[in-house]
């Protein structure tokens, strides 16, 4: 084919589409063309509705006549593939793209491979864009139900950029094969009674229902399992643009959850985590920092911090559950009737108490006014492992070769879980730093005993103390 | 006990599951409810059906059964000792909900899991049981992830499989000491021993629908898994290596990153920072460079600094090109695939253009320039007919030049 060819023509096809998105119909029209030997810039697609014929007023609307012995156009299955996805673009152009792609390829089978070339390159972001239009509808459509005298009926409201409708009736037939909806779009509806699929005219917003209960727990929900930590809005427009949001009924509340987000985050990290920039590195700062410390409700109570006491390079270092009554009016631990029991039972063992470093998993008291007393209330887990932060400090300076912890509360203090004594008592249990944590009761516990079980316990007890006596002697 | 009302509990029981970072519903069989009496299908691509603002996909109803536990680690919202307001669902109101979002087009399907009430059987147990009402009684065909409990009786979490598209089982923590410190409850081998008879009951699965064309599905999605990063002390390097001794040893589908966030009612062993939200996107990045890109554990590894952590100002895949300078420049005319796979700026869709386009002309820059995003990223890495890096990737401030926004992109994500 040559220019001059061309010439005698003279003058410009104007084909008019009668459908937006029908492949075939340009299919058919664009064989006739090339057949007829018409280039690609002869011709004015128009589509219905367009304004694309208007500048060719001149225009011949009659289509040429296909020469009978040209040969059969032939193209690439890529090249099918990828118009069927064109079609459904909004751009007028999108039809004279195609028959220019399509002429080239009559000399050029495989131009479609070439994705440096600036028309395959618009044909692949044409389908680009149609692919994504397509999968958003799919995604973002919100059926709304309606009652009617046969049971629920599902409206939903969409407004697509491409034309798409028809090419999706497939998904939503098969995914809701069993339920009976309507979608309706400014360009078109589709409705599906359970059997057969009809489709109707164009609406408007206002045919469609306009709420649903159901939306508030989807509402909720939204809102719910966003994590206001990790805000990152950039991510969320390029996925689900604001365009899209008008008709969704979550994405109203997307400026107030975005809004909150940062407010919520400042305060739960002020509520949970704590800001602590290091670890003390001595006992006095330890004690020091624990007089003010308020990161649980126990320091509500206002009683006196009571810091740990014996020599910093203790061998061995007990742990009980937290001051009580005593130890917080003289400010030193084990100094009440536990201690004394304690001391009693040291001995016996033949543990120097001067030589070991008593302290407490829990700094303050915790208790309950009863008329003029004072009762002992058990830490929480969560002040216990609020707690653990002294005492893994003191322990860190300390740095025992053996622990003790007396009761579970100290237990839990070193390991960070609740353990049963009865299990974990009698044999050591290897800590991080490469000492070792032997596990008893408190001596408080043996107080509350009496008869019988006080004996049994008693003996478990100085068990406990002569084997960690024992393993004192081994580790020294 | 009375019931708080569905809304109140929807907002707790969703609340508590937002930190399990998967909402994927892809890679499952093909179905659709035609020929059923119920409604769902699944076609192979997930969908998305609305985004939150922390840029998270929300594809699937991601429920906990209950928040109630009895575990009590450390990383974890609803652990034994923490203070959240307590819930829990019926599987059948699951189920309710799961359809009544289904129909209104709000989802995919269901994301289940639970915090242990009883016992770790008798809550697998209701897991199953909210899969089965939905497939049995509904014949409900849209996605369905079960999270399964690895201390829970063999028997019943096989069955999960049978309702489920996915299972997961978390192994939580990328190291067996971080696990033993911030989950005493939890164990690393019967972690991984669950894991290898999920594994065995898919590949057996699969192998007899090979052959009976009636075998019954079983998890045709396969299992993931989710990583905590930042709670305990692991590098990237152990991360990245673990991650990919799963993919090998247990042939999971996904391992999920999830940094780890301040959650209310934080427990005090926890560390008192959160790691830079950049560093799960670093790691979910070396995770793409070895299942997509062809880099070993071992080269991402080397990626790293010599702390083991990835750097954070620039993407692994341009830390590796710039440790190894002698790989470039790639002359995109003729480099292999696997070369041109490794120059930084290139992804598979620019890969596969340009070899495509190549067959049919000699590149010149310009031309790359249409296939790629930016062409000044590349220029250094690459030789076109009309373009050849003089000296430039000798250069010792080469960093500055293609990644010149490096250190303030990194404040505004520090924030």
């Amino acid at each position: 084919m040559t220019a001059l060819q061309h010439v005698r023509l003279g003058a410009y096809h104007v084909v008019p589409m009668a459908a937006p998105d029908d492949f075939a119909e340009w299919r058919d029209h664009a064989r006739c063309m090339v057949m007829a030997d018409v280039p690609p810039d002869r011709i004015a697609w128009t589509e219905p509705g367009g304004s694309g014929g208007d500048l060719f007023t001149h225009g011949d609307r009659r289509l040429p006549v296909p020469d009978r012995e040209a040969p059969q156009p032939r193209v690439s299955r890529r090249f099918m593939e990828i118009a069927k996805t064109v079609i459904m673009h909004s751009d007028p152009d999108r039809f004279g793209l195609l028959y220019r792609v399509l002429w080239r390829l009559q000399s050029k089978p495989r131009l479609i491979e070439d994705s440096a070339d600036a028309d395959v390159r618009a044909m692949a972001d044409m389908a680009r864009a149609v692919r994504r239009d397509i999968h958003k509808m799919r995604a973002f459509l919100r059926f709304r139900e309606v009652e009617t005298e046969e049971g629920e009926y599902f409206v939903a409201w969409f407004e697509p950029f491409h034309h798409i409708l028809r090419h999706n009736a497939g998904f939503f037939t098969r995914r809701f094969a069993n339920m009976r909806w309507s979608i309706l779009t400014p360009a078109g509806s589709l409705h599906w009674d359970g059997e057969t699929l009809r489709e109707g005219p164009g609406a408007t917003k206002a045919d469609a229902p306009n709420g649903d209960p159901t939306e508030e727990l989807w509402r909720s929900y939204y809102a719910s399992i966003f994590n206001p930590a990790r805000l990152k809005i950039g991510a969320m427009l390029k996925e689900m643009p604001r365009k899209y949001w008008k008709n969704m009924p979550e994405a109203q509340l997307i400026p107030e959850l975005v809004a909150g987000a940062q407010a919520r985050e400042a305060a739960m990290v002020a509520a949970g985590a704590m800001e602590e920039p290091e670890r003390p590195e001595t006992l006095e700062a330890v004690a020091k920092a624990i007089e003010t410390c308020a990161r649980c409700l126990i320091a509500e109570l206002h009683t006196n911090a009571v810091m740990g006491e014996g020599p910093q390079d203790a061998p061995l270092m007990i742990v009980g559950e937290q001051p009580g009554d005593n130890e917080d009016m003289q400010r030193r631990a084990f100094v009440g009737p536990a201690g004394q029991l304690l001391n009693v039972h040291l001995e016996k063992a033949g543990i120097d108490r001067g030589a070991a470093y008593l302290t407490n998993a829990v700094k303050h008291f915790k208790y309950v006014q009863r008329g003029k007393r004072r009762l002992h209330q058990n830490p929480s887990a969560k002040e216990i492992d609020t707690c653990r932060w002294w005492v893994e400090s003191e322990r860190a300076i300390v740095k025992p070769k053996l622990v003790l912890a007396m009761g579970a509360s100290a237990a839990r203090a070193m390991l960070g879980k609740t353990v049963s004594i009865t299990k974990a008592r009698g044999a050591p249990i290897p800590l991080e730093d490469g000492s070792e944590l032997w596990v008893t009761a408190h001596p408080s516990y043996l107080l509350r005993l009496e008869g019988m079980g006080r004996e049994e316990q008693t003996r478990l007890f100085d068990a406990d103390l002569a084997a960690v006596a024992a393993r004192l002697r081994e580790l020294a | 006990m009375a019931q708080k009302p569905v809304l109140d509990r929807l907002k707790i029981l969703a609340d508590a599951a937002k930190y399990d970072a998967s909402c994927a519903s892809s890679g499952t069989s093909k179905r659709d409810s035609r020929s059923g009496k119920g409604i769902g299908s699944t076609e192979g691509m997930g969908i998305c059906h609305a985004y939150a603002p922390d840029g998270r996909c929300i594809s699937l109803l991601k429920l906990l059964l209950t928040n109630h536990c009895v575990f009590d680690c450390h990383y974890c919202i609803n652990r034994k000792s923490s203070n959240v307001e307590r819930a829990r669902f019926t599987p059948q109101e699951v189920a309710d909900l799961t359809l009544a979002f289904y129909k209104r087009n709000y989802i995919e399907g269901l994301f289940l899991s639970s915090g242990i009430i009883r016992s770790s059987d008798h809550t697998m147990e209701q897991l199953v049981e909210t899969a089965r009402i939905l497939r049995e009684e509904h014949d409900f065909r849209g996605y369905i992830h079960l999270k399964t409990i690895p201390e829970a009786d063999p028997e019943i979490v096989r069955r999960a499989g049978l309702y489920a598209d996915r299972v997961s089982i978390n192994v939580e923590l990328p190291t067996d000491a971080g696990l033993h410190r911030l989950a005493p409850d939890k164990n690393a081998g019967v972690i991984d021993g669950a894991m290898l008879t999920m594994k065995d009951a898919i590949t057996e699965a699969k192998d007899a629908k090979k052959r009976f064309r009636h075998a019954p599905r079983y998890a045709p999605a396969g299992q993931s898994t989710q990583m905590i990063v930042g709670a305990d002390g692991a590098n990237d390097a152990q991360i990245v290596t673990r991650a990919s001794a799963l993919y090998g040893r247990h042939r999971l589908r996904r391992v999920y990153y999830s940094a780890f966030s301040p959650i209310p009612d934080a427990s005090a062993v926890l560390p008192l920072k959160r790691p830079p939200l950049i560093r799960e996107h670093r790691l979910y990045q070396s995770d793409w460079l070895m299942r997509f890109y062809g880099y070993s554990p071992a080269e991402v590894a080397q990626a790293a600094d010599s702390d083991g952590m990835l750097p954070l100002d620039i993407d692994p895949k341009l830390a590796w090109a710039l440790k190894f300078r002698e790989s470039f420049p790639v002359d995109v005319n003729r480099a292999p695939k696997e070369a041109l796979l490794r120059v930084p700026g290139l992804g598979t869709r620019g890969v596969a253009q340009i070899v495509s386009a190549r067959r049919h002309r000699v590149l010149r820059l310009d031309d790359v320039a249409k296939l790629t995003v930016s062409v000044t990223k590349l220029k250094p890495f690459i030789v076109t007919a009309d373009w050849r890096p003089v000296l430039l990737t000798d250069r010792a401030d080469l960093k500055n030049i293609v990644a010149p926004d490096a250190n303030r992109q990194l404040e505004l994500f520090a924030a």
